[in-house]
C-alpha cells in the first residue's frame, strides 16, 4: 500500500494548475479528495509521476445559490450537503452527496473530482444528468461549458480535455411544480451504487408531467439517461400506472456490468425497481 | 470493620481503554529500534506456478536496498510446524516455509524478501525483481479438489486430501436413517471469511550477536507458543535464545494465533544482517496471505419422527484448508466442529465425516468461533428444515429435543468430553418472550397480505469454551501436540501492590480489567492496586495463549488458585504475628484475623511487609508472598443460549433489513457484564456479517476477487441492528468461579438466527434453504425462481 514515487504540486490558482498540467502532460494527474486516485496509486494500479493538488485553489471551492445552484469543482461533498441554501433550492443534490461514502469521504471528496473521474458507480453523475447540470471547465484556451449529457463518454472517460480543470458545476433550482429524487442500492463494501437512479420531473399547469429526465448509474460502464422512460412518463398524469409503464422501459437500451456483488441480470432488474422508486418520489415531491 | 465493595459482577469500564482510544497504545508498528531495516515481500501473482528463476540483480542495485533473499537462501531453517495434527495428518502435513522455493501454491505465496533502509525503498524494489513463472492449473473449491483430474498441490497428498476424519457412530446412524419416518437432506456451504482485525499482522526481529539471542515483537495471540515453535521447530535453537513480546494487539479473531512466515524470515534476516528487521503487512497482504476462516461444503441429512423427535444426523464435510496447513488448521473442522455437531439436542445417532483438503488458496484456520459457528449453523439450519418438513413450530421442535438439565454432565456420543452444565429451555423461553413470539406469527401473516415479507429465525446454540484439558486434547486422537493449561503468578509487594503475571494475554478482550476484578475481590484489596502483566515471554510464566474463549475459564482459574495460595500463606504469617494458632485464622476483606475476634487482625499490607522484611517468620515459611499455579482444568466449559432475529425482506430487491435482534446467553457466572455484552456485540456483528455481507471469493484462477475492503463487505454500524441482550446464569461446575467464557458466543449463535429468519420470510416463495451470505441478489433470485 505504498505508491510509486511522484512529484507533488499544490497550486493556489486555476491558471497555475492549468499551466502545470500543460507542463507535465500525461505524466500528471489532478488530485482532489484523493479517495479514488490514492488507493489506486497505493495498489500501484496507476503510477502518475506528478500530482497536482487542486484543493488549495480557493476560487473553486465556493457554493452559491442564486438563479441556480453553483458549486465549485473543488467544493467538498460535505460543503454541499451541509449548505442549507442548496438543500432548499435543490434538495436532491444535497441528499445525494450526503449519502456518498462515509464522513471521511464526504469531508475530502470533491464535486469536480467525482464528475471528472466518472466512476461507473459514482452517485453524482446520475444526478448531474437528471438535473441537466452544466459543467464549467478551464483549460489553456480559457473556460468552456459542457452539458452533463455530453460529459460521460465511456467508463472513466469524460469530455474533458487532458489539461482542463472543472472549476464549477451549475445545477438548476427546483421551483414549484418540480421534483427530483435519487434512489440507490448500495454495494455493501464500497457503498458505491450497485444501481442508482436519479429522476427529475416538472409538472405542467394541468398537473401532468411536462418534462422528465431520468438517469441511471452503477448498472453499466457509465451513467446513462433513460430516454424511453422519460418519453413514456412525459404527458401522463404521473399516477402509479403511468410510473409502472414508464418503468417498464427503463434500462432496456443500455450496457450492463456484472461483478461479485451483482450480476448484469440483477442490475437490469434493479434499474426498473429503482427507477420506479425515484420517479414516484420525484413526482410526489413535484406535487408538493 | 470496613465493608469492601465486590468488584466481580460489576460493569467496570475497561482499564485498558483510555490508552487505546486516545491513540496512546503501543502497537507493533509504533516500535522503532536503532538501525532498524524494513522488509517487503514479493508474492506470487499466480495461484499455482513453478518458479523457474528469480533475478534480483536490478532490485539489489536500487539505492537503499540492503539485501534480497529468496526461499533457497533460507533452507537452513525448517518449515513452520503444524501443531494440531488432528485426523492423523502426520504423513502429509505440508506447511509453509519462511519463503516458498521452486513453487508457489496460492496467489500471495511469499517468494522473495527485500530488506531496505525504509519501507518505500523496499516496496519499490519489489517491482524490480524479475521472476520466470510457469503457471500451473488451479483448484480453489474443496470438493472439486478431491475429484479425479484435479490439479495436485502436494505429492504426498493424493487427490489433495490432507486427512479424512470421522466421529460419532456410523452404523447406528445409517440404521436410524433407514428406519426414519422423515429425512431431510441439504447441501450447506459455510463460506470463506477473512478475519479483518483492525491492525494487520507483522513482526520485528532483533538479534544480539554477543549472546545469540533473538527478541521478536509480534502481533500474536500466543507469544509463548510462538517462542516454542520458532525455536524448537523452525530454528533448532534453545528456547532460551528467543524472547517473544506481543505489544498492544489490535484485534485478532484467531488470525493472530498462528506461527507465520514473517516471524521466521524477520528472525533469519536479522541474524544474517546484524540489523533489526521489521515487517508489517499492508491490508492487501493481510487479505491475500494471512489466514482465512470457515470454507466448508457440507452434505447433511437429518432424520426424525413426524411428531418432531430428531433421531439421526449424518454429515459429510469438505473443509478447505488452503494451500498449506496453518498452525492449528486440522483441529478446527474436526475436534471443534464434528464433536459438537449435535448442538443442544439429544440425538441418539449421529455421524460426522470430514475431509480436510488442500487448494490453491490462502490457508484456512481458526476464525472467531473456529469450527463451532460452522457446527451450530449446520444443526440449526437443519432443525429448521426438519420443522418445516413436518409442519411443526421450530421453537417447539427445539424444546422437544433439548438436552434436559438432569442429563448433565451430558455425553453427546461424538467423542467430546461431557457438556458440563446447561439449562436450555429458560434461555429459549426468555428470548421468545423478549421478541414477542406469541404475537409474531399473526403479525407475519398480516404483513404477508400486504406484500411485506417478515421472517423470524431462532438459533439455540451450545459451544465449547475454556478449551483444555491437556489429557484430552493432547491425546493422539485429538492430535494437539501439547497441553492447554494456563498459569498465573501473584506477588504481593512490600507496598501492598499486587502484581499478577499471567501466561494468558488480551488482544482486545479486557483481560486486565476482569483479572484485576477477581484478584481485588479474592484478596480484598483495592482494584486499583492490582497490576496485570502479560504478553512478554520474559517475565511471565508459560501459557498457551488467548483463543477459544479460554482466558478466563483457564487462565483466570489459574489466577484464582494462586490467590488462594497467597491467602493460605498470609494466614500462616498472620498467625505468627498475632501469636495465634494458624488453624484459628480466617481471611476476609483484605485482613487475616483470629476467628471470632476480628479486631485482632493484620492487613494484607502488614503481612506482605512482614513476609518481605522476613526477620520474623514462622518456622519453615519462606519469605515473600509469591505464588504460582499451573492449572489444567478437568473439562471444557459449554456456554449456550438462544438468539432470535426478525428480518424484513424487500420483495422487489431482495434486500434484508434486520428489525429485531434478541440474544439470551448463558456464559456461566459473569465477572464483568459490560465486557460480556461488548464481546457479544462484536461477536454477533461478525455472525451477522457472515449471514448477510462477508464473502472471501476466489475466481477460478485462484485470484482473491474480494481482496480489498472495497469488495469485502465488513459491515459498518449503520448496517447492524440494536442488540437486545439478556442472560441466564448456569454456573460451570468445572472451575471454582463457575465461569464459562464469552469471547465467541456471539459469533457462534448469530449467523443462523439471521439465515433462519431470511428463509422463514421467504416461505411464501417455497424457499427451503439459501446459502450465505444472503445478498440482495441471492434473495431476489430465490424469490424469482419459486
Amino acid at each position: 500500500m505504498i505508491p510509486g514515487e511522484f512529484q507533488y504540486f499544490a497550486p493556489t490558482t486555476v491558471d497555475e494548475a492549468v499551466s502545470l498540467l500543460q507542463q507535465h502532460g500525461e505524466d500528471a494527474k489532478l488530485l482532489g479528495g484523493g479517495h479514488s486516485l490514492l488507493p489506486a496509486m497505493k495498489l500501484r494500479l496507476t503510477t502518475p509521476a506528478v500530482l497536482i493538488d487542486v484543493t488549495k485553489i480557493s476560487d473553486i471551492k465556493g457554493v452559491s445559490v442564486n438563479g441556480s445552484v453553483t458549486v465549485g469543482g473543488g467544493a467538498t461533498y460535505h460543503a454541499v450537503a451541509s449548505n442549507d441554501a442548496v438543500r432548499s433550492a435543490c434538495g436532491v443534490l444535497a441528499d445525494c452527496v450526503a449519502q456518498i461514502g462515509d464522513t471521511q469521504v464526504r469531508n475530502r471528496g470533491t464535486i469536480g473530482g467525482s464528475l471528472a473521474h466518472a466512476d461507473p458507480a459514482a452517485d453524482l453523475p446520475a444526478v448531474a444528468l437528471a438535473l441537466g447540470a452544466t459543467i464549467t471547465a478551464q483549460g489553456p484556451g480559457g473556460a468552456r461549458t459542457i452539458n452533463a449529457d455530453d460529459m460521460f463518454v465511456e467508463m472513466l472517460t469524460t469530455a474533458l480535455e487532458p489539461n482542463e480543470i472543472i472549476t464549477s458545476v451549475s445545477f438548476p433550482r427546483l421551483g414549484a411544480g418540480a421534483g427530483a429524487a435519487y434512489e440507490k442500492m448500495r454495494q455493501p463494501a464500497s457503498r458505491y451504487a450497485i444501481v442508482g437512479v436519479a429522476a427529475y420531473v416538472k409538472l405542467g399547469s394541468d398537473g401532468n408531467v411536462a418534462e422528465a429526465r431520468v438517469a441511471v448509474t452503477g448498472a453499466g460502464p457509465k451513467a446513462t439517461r433513460q430516454d424511453a422512460t422519460e418519453a413514456a412518463i412525459t404527458g401522463t398524469n404521473g399516477d402509479d400506472a403511468a410510473i409502472a409503464a414508464a418503468t417498464d422501459k427503463a434500462g432496456e437500451d443500455m450496457d450492463y456490468l456484472g461483478d461479485i456483488h451483482a450480476s448484469e441480470e440483477y442490475r437490469r432488474a434493479m434499474v426498473k425497481v429503482y427507477t420506479k422508486r425515484a420517479l414516484a418520489k420525484a413526482i410526489a415531491q413535484a406535487r408538493g | 470493620m470496613t465493608t469492601v465493595t465486590k468488584m466481580v459482577g460489576q460493569s467496570l469500564k475497561r482499564r485498558e481503554d483510555p490508552k487505546l482510544i486516545t491513540g496512546k497504545g503501543n502497537f507493533l508498528d509504533d516500535i522503532k529500534l536503532q538501525g532498524m531495516s524494513h522488509a517487503a515481500i514479493l508474492r506470487s501473482p499466480y495461484a499455482h506456478a513453478k518458479i523457474n528463476s528469480i533475478d534480483t540483480s536490478k532490485a539489489k542495485a536500487l539505492p537503499g536496498v540492503i539485501a534480497i533473499f529468496t526461499g533457497d537462501d533460507m533452507m537452513d531453517i525448517n518449515p513452520l510446524p503444524c501443531a494440531w495434527q488432528a485426523g492423523r495428518v502426520q504423513n502429509n502435513a505440508n506447511t509453509p516455509r519462511a519463503l516458498s522455493a521452486g513453487k508457489a501454491l496460492y496467489a500471495g505465496d511469499g517468494i522473495a524478501m527485500v530488506v531496505a533502509e525504509n519501507r518505500y525503498i523496499a516496496r519499490d524494489a519489489l517491482d524490480l525483481i524479475e521472476v520466470d513463472y510457469e503457471p500451473l492449473p488451479v483448484v480453489v473449491d474443496a470438493k472439486k479438489a478431491t475429484e479425479a483430474g484435479a490439479p495436485q498441490l502436494h505429492e504426498n497428498a493424493p487427490n489433495n486430501i490432507c486427512m479424512t476424519w470421522d466421529c460419532g457412530h456410523k452404523d447406528a446412524t445409517d440404521a436410524a436413517f433407514s428406519s426414519a419416518e422423515v429425512t431431510v437432506k441439504e447441501q450447506i456451504i459455510n463460506q470463506r471469511l477473512i478475519p479483518t482485525p483492525m491492525e494487520t499482522r507483522g513482526a520485528l526481529a532483533r538479534y544480539d550477536e554477543a549472546t545469540g539471542e533473538f527478541t521478536v515483537w509480534m502481533t500474536s495471540q500466543a507469544p509463548h507458543v510462538m517462542r516454542l515453535l520458532l525455536t524448537a521447530f523452525v530454528f533448532g535453537i534453545p528456547e532460551t535464545k528467543l524472547r517473544c513480546i506481543s505489544p498492544n494487539v489490535g484485534g485478532g479473531f484467531g488470525q493472530k494465533i498462528f506461527c507465520y512466515a514473517d516471524m521466521a524470515f524477520t528472525m533469519w534476516a536479522a541474524r544474517k544482517l546484524g540489523r533489526p528487521v521489521k515487517f508489517v503487512e499492508d491490508r492487501s497482504e493481510n487479505y491475500r496471505s494471512s489466514t482465512h476462516g470457515r470454507d466448508h461444503i457440507t452434505d447433511v441429512e437429518i432424520a426424525g419422527t413426524k411428531d418432531g423427535t430428531i433421531t439421526g444426523l449424518r454429515i459429510e464435510t469438505w473443509a478447505n484448508l488452503g494451500a498449506y496447513l496453518s498452525t492449528i488448521a486440522p483441529g478446527i473442522p474436526t475436534t471443534l466442529y464434528g464433536r459438537i455437531a449435535t448442538g443442544v439436542y439429544k440425538i441418539p445417532a449421529a455421524y460426522c465425516k470430514v475431509h480436510g483438503v488442500y487448494t490453491n488458496t490462502a490457508m484456512v484456520d481458526a476464525y472467531r468461533g473456529a469450527g463451532r459457528p460452522e457446527a451450530s449453523y449446520l444443526i440449526e439450519r437443519m432443525v429448521d428444515r426438519f420443522a418445516a418438513e413436518i409442519g411443526m413450530d421450530p421453537a417447539e421442535v427445539r424444546r422437544k429435543n433439548f438436552i434436559q438439565p438432569s442429563d448433565f454432565p451430558y455425553d453427546n456420543g461424538m467423542g467430546l468430553l461431557p457438556y458440563d452444565s446447561g439449562n436450555y429451555e429458560p434461555a429459549l423461553d426468555r428470548a421468545l418472550a423478549m421478541v414477542g413470539y406469541a404475537d409474531f406469527r399473526n403479525e407475519q401473516a398480516e404483513a404477508r397480505k400486504q406484500g411485506k415479507y417478515l421472517g423470524l429465525g431462532i438459533s439455540s446454540y451450545v459451544e465449547i469454551c475454556g478449551v483444555a484439558p491437556s489429557a484430552w486434547i493432547g491425546l493422539p486422537g485429538e492430535g494437539w501436540g501439547a497441553g492447554l493449561w494456563e498459569s498465573a503468578n501473584i506477588r504481593v509487594h512490600l507496598t501492598g501492590q499486587v502484581v499478577v503475571t499471567t501466561g494468558s494475554l488480551p488482544h482486545g478482550q479486557g483481560v486486565e480489567t476482569t483479572f484485576a476484578q477477581i484478584v481485588a475481590d479474592e484478596l480484598g484489596v483495592p482494584y486499583e492496586s492490582v497490576l496485570i502483566e502479560h504478553s512478554d515471554t520474559a517475565g511471565t510464566p508459560f501459557g498457551y495463549g488467548t483463543y477459544g474463549s479460554r482466558s478466563l475459564a483457564v487462565g483466570g482459574t489459574a489466577l484464582y488458585k494462586s490467590v488462594a495460595k497467597v491467602k493460605e500463606k498470609a494466614k500462616k504469617i498472620a498467625a505468627h504475628m498475632l501469636e495465634a494458632n494458624p488453624a484459628d485464622i480466617e481471611y476476609a476483606d483484605g485482613k487475616a484475623y483470629v476467628k471470632g475476634s476480628p479486631d485482632q487482625a493484620k492487613t494484607l499490607g502488614e503481612i506482605a511487609l512482614q513476609a518481605s522484611v522476613a526477620y520474623s517468620l514462622p518456622e519453615g515459611v519462606e519469605p515473600f508472598l509469591d505464588e504460582t499455579t499451573y492449572y489444567d482444568p478437568p473439562n471444557c466449559t459449554f456456554p449456550f443460549g438462544t438468539h432470535i432475529a426478525i428480518v424484513e425482506v424487500d420483495g422487489a430487491t431482495g434486500m434484508v433489513a434486520i428489525k429485531r435482534y434478541v440474544g439470551v446467553d448463558d456464559v456461566g457466572n459473569p465477572i464483568n457484564p459490560l465486557i460480556i455484552d461488548g464481546q457479544l456485540h462484536g461477536g454477533i456483528a461478525q455472525g451477522i456479517a457472515q449471514a448477510l455481507y462477508e464473502h472471501g471469493v476466489y475466481d477460478e484462477n485462484g485470484q482473491l476477487v474480494s481482496g480489498t475492503l472495497m469488495d469485502y463487505a465488513v459491515p459498518n454500524a449503520a448496517m447492524l441492528p440494536n442488540y437486545e441482550l439478556d442472560r441466564t446464569v448456569t454456573p460451570s461446575p468445572v472451575n471454582p468461579m463457575g465461569v464459562k467464557g464469552a469471547g465467541e458466543a456471539g459469533t457462534i449463535g448469530s449467523a443462523q438466527a439471521i439465515m433462519n429468519a431470511v428463509i422463514d420470510a421467504l416461505a411464501p416463495f417455497g424457499v427451503k434453504h439459501l446459502q450465505m451470505p444472503a445478498t440482495a441478489e441471492r434473495v431476489w433470485r430465490a424469490m424469482q425462481s419459486h
